[in-house]
């Protein structure tokens, strides 16, 4: 799985390319070298980076692309895990058919709540997000819903073993089928991203009323988009689920929503690579600074945010773009005589 | 019928603070077309610091004070040295920063002041007024603090020239410019009065909820429920939204759904008006021109 | 291009060189130059587009200008619009920029925001309602709700209550009927003689406000073609035929 780096379009384009298939075959052999050089512990968190990183594709699609601004991405990454936890734990299902079965679940979830959205812009679908990510826990503990939801103890799976007897631990075989689904998630993703669909998700975004009268349909789109994000990011909370072994109302409270709008922003909005950089931020960064205070990890992610926006507005990718143009520019400038 | 007067007149007090809070969020929407994410946590950091100030020793009006005026100089401070620059920005990098200024003023209340429950004192006294049983003595305070609060920004916005600066800039900072107002100060100012606001209404809360970093969020709910219920552009509504959402909370929380589920109410209110009739009871239509 | 100035040769209120300003990528003035004598009163003609209301916008800078503007002896090219409103230049903008949701008494208050004699502010408003009785009918009436004479007249209104030095006009005559039309230009020259408050207009209404004004310029893509006295501007036969109609 390699990142996307833009092309500078000027000579050496050809040797560019190279060099970007050779990052990538080495990323793809650093990935899968990755599990066994490591702790079990840092292998889980691995899987819990390409979670992530599933879960901010998928926000990354609604908010980044599409311009609608979800501070409460958080319930869709709460409804996938808990759709994994209760088919596995109530019904048995093995786990890795509950993710496309919390897919599909959120992807109508996602679409139905896309439909009264269609009136909210900007700010007031913030506030209505973010509404909906505070209420969050308290819905997930109602007692009515004990049975099924687990109540305030919320409910425990098993980690599942390799399958076929591959001589894998867990953790490992869970890191290898997280990277498939995320391969696959991603791949999805950048089809869906780099053709028609996303360009017609930019030009909603950015010329609403352009884009219906070249005659996109704007509300399907933009009803669509919130279906599909809601589905990438409850296939990363059913990962989650089965990685952390554990559903549980107070995990799924409005900083989740917040650390996933934190990741899109620092990674870079609207694009694919972003979703990485901000996976691998989210999950290592703050956890840095829980050595000063159970609350620096939160300040952390708060001066991230304003600072990124202040500094480095295209975030993580942004930045490592404009890296490369620099780079090629200086090339150029060696290659030609001065003054040619 | 008791237990019915009871849950009304609790209600009224929360609503006072609910109205309060909402009149904040109006107050800076009518200036910057912006939601203030966190007003709540502005709020309870002054708390914080009104509590600091108690435990150092100070008389507790003393502390309130001194605790709204500090209040009142954040909220400006964060207005010009935060805010202003990014002026142009677009509404999701406002609201990202605006998510950012929640998230470090929470985290530095548990940093600095740990997230142990702590009890704040009421300057109200023990028993309950005139000898009956419906509200508290702290309620029928917290009430009255809030209608004088209200009382004084209406008369400053309806009285003083400096209000009705701030309300021209408001509505149309072009105009205000031409008349010479120093439209940038009165969004500070705005910002300062507001965070002033939101730091009476925790200090009036948190002997009721006690304090902690949470203490803010479900109240800031409820006041974005309320000032969406009244118009988010209306002060008026804004204030009457807050106490008829504190009534409701109280009659819905005690007769119909239980305790529990009090967010969702403000979730459903803020849904549904925002879907039914998103300028609220008394907010204005805006008809933007293609 | 020399600038038109008042044969007294006193210096002149308001002097502006080399003022180029647009919007974005587009220029819309491309070295405008000229000069306003004190006391008096000056026309800004020219076709739509041709740069009149950017020619206000900069000098107030409400745009983005480069260029030399003075006030006086003071320059005020720099400094922001608001700072400009204190030294006082009262715009009464395009539109009127009506504050609609205030009273008519409370949008002529503001007009007085920057002043610091109360006193005579209160003998302010008794002036200004003298001229405009219609606004004194209607004072506690939400300024939305008048119509487009009265915004004009609250607009002109809310600019004398700052009792500026000078007063910049755009398309006063806008949407009016004719009958208010010259009722508030016979304003403006009363208010220009009995106050000394010096006054450029922007009008496409040529005839009425050469009618009106001592000097004239003529914008034509964004430069000043033709400067000159109103009678001599009136007299000159394209004029007549382009402008004027005849």
């Amino acid at each position: 799985m390699s990142a996307p780096i833009l092309m500078p379009a000027a000579t050496g384009q050809e040797s560019a390319a190279s060099v970007a298939r050779w990052v990538g075959v080495a990323c793809v052999v650093l990935l899968c070298v990755l599990p066994f050089v490591s702790s079990n512990y840092r292998v889980f968190q691995f899987t819990l980076v390409i979670v992530y990183a599933i879960a901010l594709l998928g926000l990354n699609i609604l908010t980044g692309y599409n311009g609608q601004i979800s501070l409460g991405h958080g319930a869709f990454y709460a409804i996938g895990a808990y759709v994994a936890a209760i088919l596995m734990d109530r019904f048995g299902v093995p786990y890795w058919l509950t993710i496309p079965a919390a897919g599909l679940v959120c992807l109508v979830a996602g679409f139905l709540f896309g439909l009264p959205a269609l009136r909210l812009e900007g700010v007031y679908l913030a506030l209505a997000t973010f509404a909906l990510a505070v209420a969050l826990p308290q819905l997930l503990k109602y007692k009515h819903l004990e049975h099924w939801t687990g109540g305030v103890q919320g409910i425990v799976i098993i980690k599942p073993d390799a399958p076929f007897g591959i001589p894998l631990n867990p953790d490992r075989w869970l890191y290898f089928f997280a990277l498939a689904v995320g391969g696959i998630m991603f791949l999805l993703g950048r089809n869906l991203l780099n053709g028609r669909v996303g360009r017609a998700l930019v030009a909603i975004r950015d010329h609403p009323i352009a884009a219906s009268a070249m005659g996109i349909n704007t509300p399907l789109y933009k009803s669509l988009a919130f279906g599909v994000s809601a589905l990438f990011t409850g296939v990363a909370g059913a990962l989650s689920a089965i990685a952390v072994q554990f559903v549980a109302p107070d995990s799924f409270g409005p900083f989740l929503s917040i650390s996933l709008l934190v990741g899109m922003v620092v990674g870079g909005v609207a694009t694919i690579s972003g979703a990485i950089y901000g996976a691998l931020f989210v999950q290592f960064v703050p956890n840095a600074a829980d050595q000063i205070s159970k609350a620096a990890p939160w300040a952390v992610y708060g001066l991230f945010l304003i600072g990124v926006i202040y500094l480095v507005p295209s975030g993580i990718s942004g930045a490592i773009r404009s890296g490369w143009v620099r780079i090629a520019r200086f090339r150029q400038s060696r290659a030609r005589p001065l003054g040619g | 019928m008791q237990g019915l007067l009871h849950q009304v007149f609790s209600g009224l007090a929360t609503g006072g603070i609910y109205a309060s809070v909402a009149l904040a969020l109006v107050m800076i929407y009518r200036a910057t077309h912006l939601v203030n994410f966190a007003q709540g946590e502005l709020a309870m950091f002054s708390t914080y610091i009104a509590w600091s100030l108690i435990q150092a020793g100070l008389p507790y009006w003393v502390a309130f004070v001194l605790t709204v005026a500090i209040a009142f100089l954040l909220g400006g401070a964060i207005q010009y040295v935060v805010l202003r620059p990014l002026r142009s920005a677009s509404v999701l990098s406002l609201v990202a920063v605006f998510i950012g200024l929640l998230v470090i003023f929470n985290s530095l209340a548990g940093w600095i002041f740990t997230y142990t429950i702590k009890t704040f004192p009421s300057p109200f006294p023990k028993d309950p007024p005139f000898g009956q049983y419906y509200f508290s003595a702290h309620e029928f305070g917290a009430f009255g603090v809030t209608l004088v609060v209200l009382g004084l920004l209406y008369g400053f916005f309806r009285f003083t020239p400096v209000g009705l600066a701030m309300r021209a800039a408001a509505e149309n900072p072009q105009s205000s410019r031409l008349v010479g107002i120093r439209v940038d100060r009165m969004l500070a100012l705005g910002w300062g009065l507001a965070a002033a606001i939101g730091a009476v209404a925790g200090m009036m809360v948190a002997p009721i909820v006690y304090l902690d970093p949470s203490m803010m969020s479900g109240i800031l709910l409820y006041a974005f429920a309320a000032a969406l219920l009244g118009g988010i552009d209306s002060p008026g509504g804004a204030v009457l939204g807050g106490f008829i959402i504190g009534v409701l909370e109280n009659l819905l929380g005690a007769y119909v759904i239980g305790t529990e589920l009090k967010l969702s109410v403000a979730l459903a209110v803020i849904i549904g008006v925002l879907v039914v009739r998103p300028t609220g009871l008394f907010g204005q239509v805006h008809v933007t021109r293609v | 291009m020399s600038a038109a100035v008042a044969s007294t040769g006193a210096a002149p209120l308001l002097s502006v060189s080399d003022l180029h300003a647009g919007y974005g990528p587009t220029r819309v003035l491309h070295g405008l130059s000229f000069a306003l004598a004190e006391g008096s009163i000056t026309a800004l003609l020219g076709a739509n587009g041709a740069g009149k209301t950017t020619a206000l916008r900069a000098l107030c800078a409400m745009i983005r200008a480069d260029g030399e503007v003075r006030l006086g002896d003071t320059r005020i090219d720099a400094l922001a619009t608001e700072e400009i409103a204190r030294l006082g230049v009262a715009h009464v903008p395009e539109g009127r920029g009506t504050f609609v949701n205030l009273s008519t008494e409370e949008n002529l208050r503001l007009g007085a925001y920057a002043r610091r004699d109360r006193a005579q502010v209160a003998a302010d408003f008794e002036r200004t309602y003298t001229y405009f009785p219609r606004l004194k009918e209607r004072r506690s009436q939400q300024a939305g709700t008048l119509s487009g004479g009265e915004q004009q007249m609250l607009a002109i209104g809310r600019a004398l209550m700052s009792r500026p030095r000078l007063l910049l006009l755009d398309e006063p005559s806008f949407g009016l009927a004719p009958l208010i039309v010259r009722e508030i230009f016979s304003i403006m020259r009363t208010i220009n003689r009995t106050e000394r408050v010096t006054i450029l207009l922007v009008e496409q209404n040529a005839a009425m406000a050469l009618d009106l004004s001592d000097q004239a310029y003529l914008i034509e893509t964004g430069r000043i073609v033709l400067s000159g006295s109103a009678a001599d501007i009136r007299r000159n036969e394209a004029i007549q035929r382009v402008y004027l109609g005849y």
